[in-house]
């Protein structure tokens, strides 16, 4: 066991666990924090991403002991981020969920790409989400609400 | 041992003598023989290169030196899974990097290796063609030679590479599958990885003939 300082959400943390506990189990056995999923704790999935200083995480695979100063980012966090916002907006919109469990690491690696690049073409879309699997096939439904939240955060840069 | 060893002892064993030969006469002129002695000739540079070209082309090191948008990964050199691509910079696409994955260290509990920086190596340094067959002895010498497409980097920066880069390290600690099982390591230790590159490259570096 061993103490590792946090920052979740812009909200200082402390947990104690083994160092080699990976990132998810602190976050939804420790926190107490369960929006991030667990689905396959081999990083095949996706269920799991968080953002680790801005990049799209798989929390599964990530021991605590390599998070260190790295902010963390949840999906409980989206509903005040101004992308995160826009985005779930357009999940709604489009009626994106059937059983939901893959929807916030799905939502969360749509963040990641739209933050990085606000205008992805279908093939931008296809290779950033290719590795967030949802077993309902909702991927005509998820790539028509990226398109949309494409489409609004663009506006909103023009007010 | 290895081969980079014999070669290495060889180089010493050619260091040794010229120090011997210059013992034994001041001469500036049979210094200088017993100097250039002291560096390995063509053929055993020739030899150590094969050594390094076998290293450089096992599943450990070439599945990301591939030709194409993807890494491989697996001793098969199957397509890396959930279509990872390439991407503009070698290190994956926004929502889809290398790093989404790919932490510092090995994941030895979830399968997932890792180093730091895990990216793919530039088109140029490409050691397969189009298809996923494995480029010649001469033509991956040749690539990891010219300067203008290996970054520039000399033959004692190569040295230093083939030493110190965390994800050439990575191929000789690459740690365990998903099943538990120690994935492949390459045909060298990276002791005699390294030597073997020393020897070739104090041969000046020589080349297979052919394409």
């Amino acid at each position: 066991m061993a103490s590792f300082r946090l920052n979740v959400n812009g909200q200082p943390k402390v947990v104690a666990v083994d160092p080699a506990t990976p990132l998810l189990w602190v976050l939804r056995e420790e926190l107490k924090m369960t929006g991030t999923k667990y689905g396959c704790g081999i990083a095949a999935c996706g269920a799991c991403t968080v953002h680790l200083d801005g990049i799209a995480t798989r929390s599964c695979v990530v021991p605590i002991s390599l998070v260190v100063a790295r902010p963390i980012l949840t999906i409980e966090a989206m509903a005040e981020d101004p992308v995160g916002r826009v985005v779930q907006d357009a999940w709604v919109e489009h009626d994106v969920v059937q059983c939901g469990y893959c929807q916030s690491g799905q939502i969360m690696s749509t963040v990641a790409l739209l933050k990085a690049m606000p205008k992805p073409a279908d093939s931008d879309i296809e290779e950033s989400m290719g590795g967030n699997l949802c077993r309902c096939a909702t991927y005509v439904r998820i790539r028509a609400a990226i398109r949309s939240a494409s489409q609004q955060l663009e506006e909103h840069k023009k007010r | 041992m290895g081969l980079g060893r014999t070669l290495r002892a060889a180089s010493l064993a050619l260091i040794a003598c010229g120090a011997r030969a210059g013992s034994s006469s001041p001469d500036p002129a049979r210094e200088a023989v017993g100097h250039v002695s002291a560096a390995p000739d063509s053929a055993a540079g020739l030899a150590a290169w094969h050594q390094v070209y076998s290293v450089l082309t096992s599943p450990r090191c070439i599945n990301c030196h591939t030709a194409t948008g993807y890494p491989q990964q697996g001793d098969d050199r199957h397509r890396h899974f959930a279509n990872v691509v390439r991407g503009p910079e070698g290190k994956g696409v926004p929502a889809l990097q290398c790093v989404t994955c790919h932490q510092e260290s090995n994941a030895d509990s979830t399968g997932v290796p890792g180093g730091r920086g895990w990216h793919l190596a530039p088109l140029s340094m490409k050691w397969q063609d189009a298809g996923d067959r494995v480029l010649p002895s001469a033509e991956v010498c040749r690539a990891i030679t010219d300067q203008s497409k290996n970054h520039g980097l000399d033959g004692p920066a190569l040295v230093k590479h083939h030493e110190e880069e965390p994800l050439v390290r990575w191929a000789f600690q690459p740690g365990h599958g998903i099943d538990g099982t120690p994935r492949t390591l390459p045909p060298l230790t990276h002791d005699d990885f390294v030597a073997a590159t020393r020897t070739w490259v104090d041969a000046g570096m020589p080349c297979p003939p052919g394409r």
